[in-house]
């Protein structure tokens, strides 16, 4: 766990709310890639994590995997991005069953995630960060985690639900 | 930083709880029987509330992580059963203590062992009586900030540090110690 200045240092330059998501455009198999603009229309979750295989059960990236049909209530899509190469994603991936993509942000080692404003230099791997995108490209919430405490998805589906209503709703699920 | 707190308040009419009402700490477990960090967790829970007796009341709510425990989801649906029939907690050990065996035939098998009304249990199992239970624990701990299991909350707030028996003792201590 990193302390409270490291934390702040890192987090200075974090990519805020009401801010254009700048585009990228990652490998996620060995010969397919996906862009961030291909998904215009709709809203995009985007994790940065710092690795692939990491020794918990319901890690990040299994549990966003586990709640896919409440982010699909509002259409939005989630990637998951880290420095891992698509080897280690296609790995990872079928190891733990996901139903959505891992980018690997790789060559040049965390370049998007500098441009979030999400990379641990010293480290050489991404913060555990989460943004919303919304369907017009717009940063609508950023979030930033204690790199050894997974965020959980509270913030970004309150962050979710406050989004103006222009995608239609599937359904309703008691809470 | 951000605190997550718990967003469905622990109730006594909905919640499976073990110890007072009037204790000053209620540890609540979000977890999944298919997982073996749970499996831990529950021996070490087991000492806690052993170790607190009247000063401390446990709560256990389900997670079960389906995509990478298939059997998570009907293992949580036997326990709630179990409960529908007072033994939720008997239940709730059988499974941990046989997380390599948790096929439905299994489940059975642990109802019949704990001498539960099998018409009943079989009819609730089969009809998956309780999913929505578990869903509603499952939906209220994303909601919640739950984060992989197990996760805890302490008297409403998520728990962020290690859950090893020292840790967690030292923790519930200090909180008892403050409110005494």
């Amino acid at each position: 766990m990193s302390t409270q200045t490291e934390q702040q240092k890192q987090t200075s330059n974090v990519l805020q709310p009401g801010t254009s998501a700048p585009n990228f455009t990652l490998r996620t198999t060995p010969d397919q890639s996906v862009s961030l603009d291909q998904f215009r229309g709709n809203p995009v979750i985007i994790l940065f994590y710092p690795a692939d295989f990491s020794p918990v059960c319901g890690d990040e990236v299994s549990l966003y995997n586990e709640i896919l049909p409440e982010f699909q209530r509002f259409n939005a899509e989630v990637i998951g991005i880290s420095v891992d190469g698509v080897w280690c994603h296609l790995a990872f991936s079928k190891h733990k069953k996901l139903r959505f993509p891992l980018l690997s942000d790789f060559e040049p080692k965390g370049n998007i995630a500098q441009k979030y404003g999400v990379y641990r230099k010293n480290d050489g791997v991404t913060e555990r960060a989460l943004f919303l995108v919304d369907k017009d490209g717009i940063i609508r919430y950023s979030y930033v985690s204690p790199i050894g405490v997974n965020p959980g998805a509270d913030g970004i589906l309150k962050a979710l639900e406050s989004l103006p209503q222009s995608t239609e709703q599937k359904g309703s699920t008691p809470t | 930083m951000m605190e997550s707190e718990l967003t469905l308040p622990i109730n006594s009419n909905r919640d499976h709880l073990l110890g007072p009402q009037k204790a000053p700490v209620t540890l609540l477990e979000y977890g999944d029987y298919e997982c073996p960090y749970c499996k831990q967790a529950n021996l070490i829970v087991a000492n806690t509330v052993q170790q607190f007796g009247n000063k401390m009341r446990f709560a256990f709510r389900n997670f079960p992580l389906s995509q990478i425990h298939p059997h998570a989801q009907h293992a949580a649906e036997a326990a709630e059963c179990a409960g529908a029939q007072n033994k939720f907690w008997e239940m709730h050990d059988i499974l941990y203590e046989n997380q390599q065996a948790l096929e439905d035939e299994n489940l059975l098998e642990y109802a019949k062992v704990l001498e539960l009304d099998m018409s009943r249990f079989q009819d609730d199992f089969y009809n998956h009586t309780f999913a929505l239970r578990v869903r509603q624990d499952f939906l209220s701990g994303i909601r919640s900030g739950v984060n992989g299991t197990p996760t805890f909350y302490i008297n409403g707030m998520r728990y962020n540090d290690s859950w090893d028996q020292e840790t967690l003792t030292k923790t519930l201590r200090d909180i008892i110690n403050k409110n005494v």
